[in-house]
């Protein structure tokens, strides 16, 4: 892409725990993402999905465990945070801006250079750019959801945390999603994928939340 | 310093093309000024009199108004979350959301005071000095506010609650911004009022931006 090369490093997880509400959510959950790997979360709605997303960008902490760049554990959240691009369920959009107004807000703040070349590629690679001008508050559900995709190519990172990606999108559009989670993996970023359905990620690992919730470990330990 | 200035421009650029926001604090500024001439009678002397400590307290009430949305509309459709990954540190996101904050509503108010203490029957003296008091006591307010913005993300009522948490630590301002007003009126020197008034902003300058930043860190979590 336009932007410097992407000189990723392995990101992981050891012995994650999270607590919700005063419930536990998952305990010694591991991962590890490899330059140019995807991994798909998988498991039943409130199996914590999104706890383990928000966690994997350091806006929550885990109450066990610790996350790794690299072979270094991760103790700053802001300078972490310049690894990775965050699309969660909601889509930070300003309805009284355009898209491109929107587009670029995001790309001057987190690249520090303002490139009209950087935000029309993004558009195009989502397929809004004939929306450009459009204010947002026009948009339908599914444009946004692309408008909001749009932010991570229009400045990239290493890490893309997608939590439900595919969600009202229609048949091109998850054919777009999906050469461009391939297209960034090429070129040895990393992706994490939180869904249900995830054809759209190819040849992905699999983390199904459902092993590390609270019912199995008490289920587990009844057995021992 | 180009993200603080990235921010506050959207900032200003958004209160712009949703100017109503700020139309609001403004009317009910001037609405809630004009009624104490009616409630307390058009004597000028007595108006006079208090005309100081209404214009404040009115200005105070004012800001109020609109410091619950400083964050509450950035937490609400997730800016917030992306602005805390910016990789850019909090009190500098907080320090350009309080700039766009006074920009919008602290120096509009600063603009009409004057005007709504004509209806107050103001001495001419106290002009000057009101205009000027304000100026160094709003960003104070927009300051602290930030703070209880922030501490009452995600809660219900989160305005009430607002108003409970800040408007007593408003009270030093309200001292010295009347008290310099009063000052001018009866021909004391207003030095010293305004430059307490410098020093909270000062005081409020240092400490806030960091506890606001502590207070959204532990609102997206």
């Amino acid at each position: 892409m336009i932007d410097a090369p992407i000189a990723p490093e392995a990101f992981s997880g050891k012995d994650l725990s999270c607590h919700r509400g005063g419930r536990m959510v998952f305990a010694g959950l591991n991962f590890e993402v490899a330059p140019g790997a995807a991994l798909v979360l998988r498991g039943a709605n409130g199996s914590g999905k999104t706890t383990l997303m928000r966690l994997m960008a350091g806006l929550a902490r885990p109450a066990a465990g610790a996350l790794y760049w690299g072979g270094t554990a991760i103790d700053d959240p802001e300078a972490h945070a310049t690894h990775l691009r965050f699309i969660g369920h909601l889509d930070a959009i300003k309805p009284a801006q355009t898209v491109a107004e929107n587009l670029a807000f995001w790309r001057a703040l987190w690249s520090k250079s303002a490139s009209g070349a950087a935000i029309v590629t993004a558009m195009e690679a989502l397929g809004i750019a004939h929306l450009a001008d459009f204010p947002a508050r026009h948009l339908s559900a599914g444009q946004r959801h692309r408008l909001a995709l749009a932010r991570v190519i229009a400045a990239p990172a290493p890490l893309w945390l997608l939590d439900e990606p595919g969600n009202a999108l229609d048949e091109t559009s998850l054919n777009a999603l999906s050469k461009m989670i391939a297209a960034h993996r090429a070129e040895g970023g990393m992706v994490v994928v939180a869904s249900h359905g995830a054809a759209f990620v190819e040849n992905a690992q699999t983390l199904d939340l459902g092993e590390f919730s609270a019912a199995h470990i008490a289920h587990w330990s009844d057995e021992l | 310093m180009s993200a603080f200035l990235t921010l506050t421009g959207r900032d200003l650029r958004l209160a712009l093309r949703q100017s109503g926001d700020s139309m609001i604090v403004l009317a009910f500024f001037a609405m809630a000024t004009i009624l104490f001439p009616f409630g307390v009678g058009p004597e000028a002397a007595v108006l006079a009199r208090i005309a100081g400590g209404v214009v404040w307290v009115t200005a105070l009430l004012a800001a109020l108004l609109s410091l619950d949305r400083v964050f509450a509309l950035d937490f609400e459709d997730g800016t917030l979350d992306q602005l805390v990954l910016s990789g850019q540190p909090l009190p500098l996101i907080v320090l350009s959301k309080v700039s766009a904050h006074w920009l919008t509503t602290g120096v509009p108010l600063i603009l009409l005071s004057p005007i709504l203490a004509v209806t107050m029957q103001l001495p001419a003296a106290g002009y000057g000095t009101l205009v000027l008091a304000l100026a160094l006591g709003t960003p104070t307010v927009s300051l602290i506010g930030a703070v209880g913005a922030a501490l009452v993300l995600g809660t219900r009522r989160g305005g009430v609650l607002l108003s409970l948490l800040v408007l007593p630590l408003y009270i030093p301002v309200l001292i010295f911004g009347t008290g310099a007003v009063e000052a001018a009126i009866i021909g004391r020197p207003t030095g010293p009022m305004l430059m307490v008034l410098a020093g909270l902003a000062i005081f409020a300058l240092t400490l806030s931006p960091w506890a606001a930043g502590a207070a959204l860190r532990q609102a997206v979590e």
